[in-house]
């Protein structure tokens, strides 16, 4: 994934006349994890959307851009909270999703090395209804994988899962999209702090940065510095209005 | 057999009230015949009450067949096109103020006194809810799941048929099981308005010779025929919900 470009988004967001948020600046750089924290609906999720270029309810004065002046929507694949798998295919043609949505012949090897990837070979002629929570989860990741686009944008897709199985799929999100452009929006400061190259903190105000152990993710969660800048980052969003 | 045994219990419940009511009222047979009565009557003319009744099967079938498929159609262009539906809908809706009754003598007028007039006024009645119930279903998909689909660089078209169209199979399913119980009204209705065949024809018939026996056993013949049916499309829409959710998904 050498192509993975660097993204920046720049301006104010409003929502009828008000201001969302304002003077942010934000930049993810290629190939790296960067966490977007902030309080629910201080707007990241919007951020998001705005990267995606899908419509939001308000308005964005500003720009967003890659690094290469290339768009960035075609190039970049989206993992949300809740898997999406549609219940009526099996896991196989929930993985091939996409090319099935563009009209074109899915490659199902490629798909089967994928679902090998995540690690769910004997269930991919299973429905999503027979999977579990954590299952469904890595048959979504093995969805975005498939696309194979040099970005991901994931909202907060690890925070349904029970603790053991986030963990589980932390690892291997870490491992598969390594050296893509990914942010990750997530309201777990823990997770930031495993997974993040840098944190970004989204207030009204803007984007501020924080802190994180020189240690290269995924760091694990047992590492007296992790453990130690999540307490700190804990306590600072507790402190932001 | 179980599942028999509360409708079984239902209809042996009705029976014997309608008897107590004749044993309690004293009704002559020509006002209220007995069970006994009407059933013994629809034994004996059991071959005229098979061909009125496949008769009114026909219509109700076809009509059925007819209004489903144009209901579908009529969703799903609605749904491809929200601008038209915006438009479309509340004609929809207006035109379900008029009773179909109040239009039954123009369509006798319009197709005739054979089967065509009585199919048109099936296909009538359960045209709107086969369509809204369907429009409903296409129209409620997750919009996360459209944002993803268009992620993906979804066509339209594709996004139609692979992702809303089986999504909203079991709100079409409703809408048919619904409508299998609607369409028999639309033919009977039909039927009585001008008709030289079928139950609603029968029934007049019988009425106006004082066969009241006769008329209740078609009336009865009626409410098999349309029960059969809803059984039928119910287990139907049973087995194509089961293959296309083979599981619920949380």
């Amino acid at each position: 994934m050498t192509d993975a470009p660097g993204i920046t988004l720049q301006g104010d967001y409003l929502i009828e006349q008000k201001p969302l948020f304002t003077g942010v600046d934000l930049t993810v750089p290629a190939g790296q994890w960067t966490c977007l924290l902030g309080r629910s609906g201080v707007g990241k999720s919007t951020i998001l959307r705005l990267l995606l270029g899908l419509d939001t309810s308000g308005q964005f004065n500003g720009q967003v851009r890659a690094n290469d002046d290339r768009a960035i929507g075609p190039r970049a694949s989206y993992m949300a909270q809740s898997d999406l798998l549609l219940p009526w295919l099996n896991l196989r043609e929930n993985v091939v999703l996409g090319a099935r949505l563009r009209h074109e012949k899915p490659d199902l090897s490629k798909a089967d090395t994928m679902i090998a990837r995540v690690g769910l070979s004997a269930y991919a002629t299973k429905k999503p209804g027979a999977l579990s929570g954590g299952m469904r989860q890595r048959a979504a990741l093995a969805r975005t994988l498939m696309e194979d686009r040099p970005i991901a944008l994931l909202d907060e897709p690890f925070s349904a899962l029970d603790a053991g199985t986030r963990a589980d799929m932390q690892d291997l999100a870490a491992e598969v999209l390594q050296g893509k452009t990914v942010l990750l929006v997530t309201h777990d400061p823990a997770e930031a702090c495993r997974l993040g190259h840098q944190i970004a903190l989204l207030t009204p105000a803007g984007i501020a940065p924080w802190e994180l152990p020189d240690t290269a993710p995924i760091r694990s969660a047992d590492d007296p510095q992790t453990l130690q800048a999540q307490a700190a980052l804990l306590s600072y969003l507790r402190a932001v209005p | 057999m179980n599942r028999l045994r509360y409708p079984l219990f239902a209809a042996l419940l009705g029976i014997g009230v309608w008897q107590i009511v004749i044993w309690a009222t004293n009704a002559p047979h020509f006002i209220l015949p007995s069970p006994w009565r009407v059933a013994n009557t629809g034994y004996e003319y059991r071959s005229l009450i098979a061909q009125h009744a496949l008769i009114t099967a026909t219509e109700v079938v076809v009509g059925l067949l007819i209004g489903a498929i144009l209901g579908a159609i009529t969703a799903v262009q609605l749904a491809a096109a929200p601008r038209v539906a915006n438009l479309i809908l509340p004609i929809l809706v207006f035109t379900q103020a008029v009773p179909v009754f109040a239009l039954a003598p123009i369509l006798t007028l319009w197709f005739g006194y054979g089967m065509a007039s009585k199919i048109v006024m099936a296909v009538l009645i359960i045209y709107f809810p086969v369509t809204s119930s369907f429009y409903d279903g296409l129209t409620r998909v997750t919009p996360a799941l459209l944002d993803l689909a268009k992620t993906m660089g979804a066509l339209d078209r594709q996004v139609m048929l692979r992702v809303k169209i089986p999504h909203a199979l079991p709100s079409l399913g409703s809408g048919l099981k619904l409508a299998a119980v609607y369409a028999p009204i639309g033919a009977v209705i039909g039927e009585w308005v001008g008709s030289s065949q079928g139950l609603g024809y029968l029934m007049l018939l019988a009425n106006g010779r004082a066969k009241i026996d006769l008329m209740f056993a078609s009336l009865i013949a009626l409410a098999v025929l349309t029960v059969t049916l809803h059984l039928l499309v119910s287990a139907l829409v049973n087995r194509m919900n089961r293959m296309s959710h083979a599981t619920p998904s949380a």
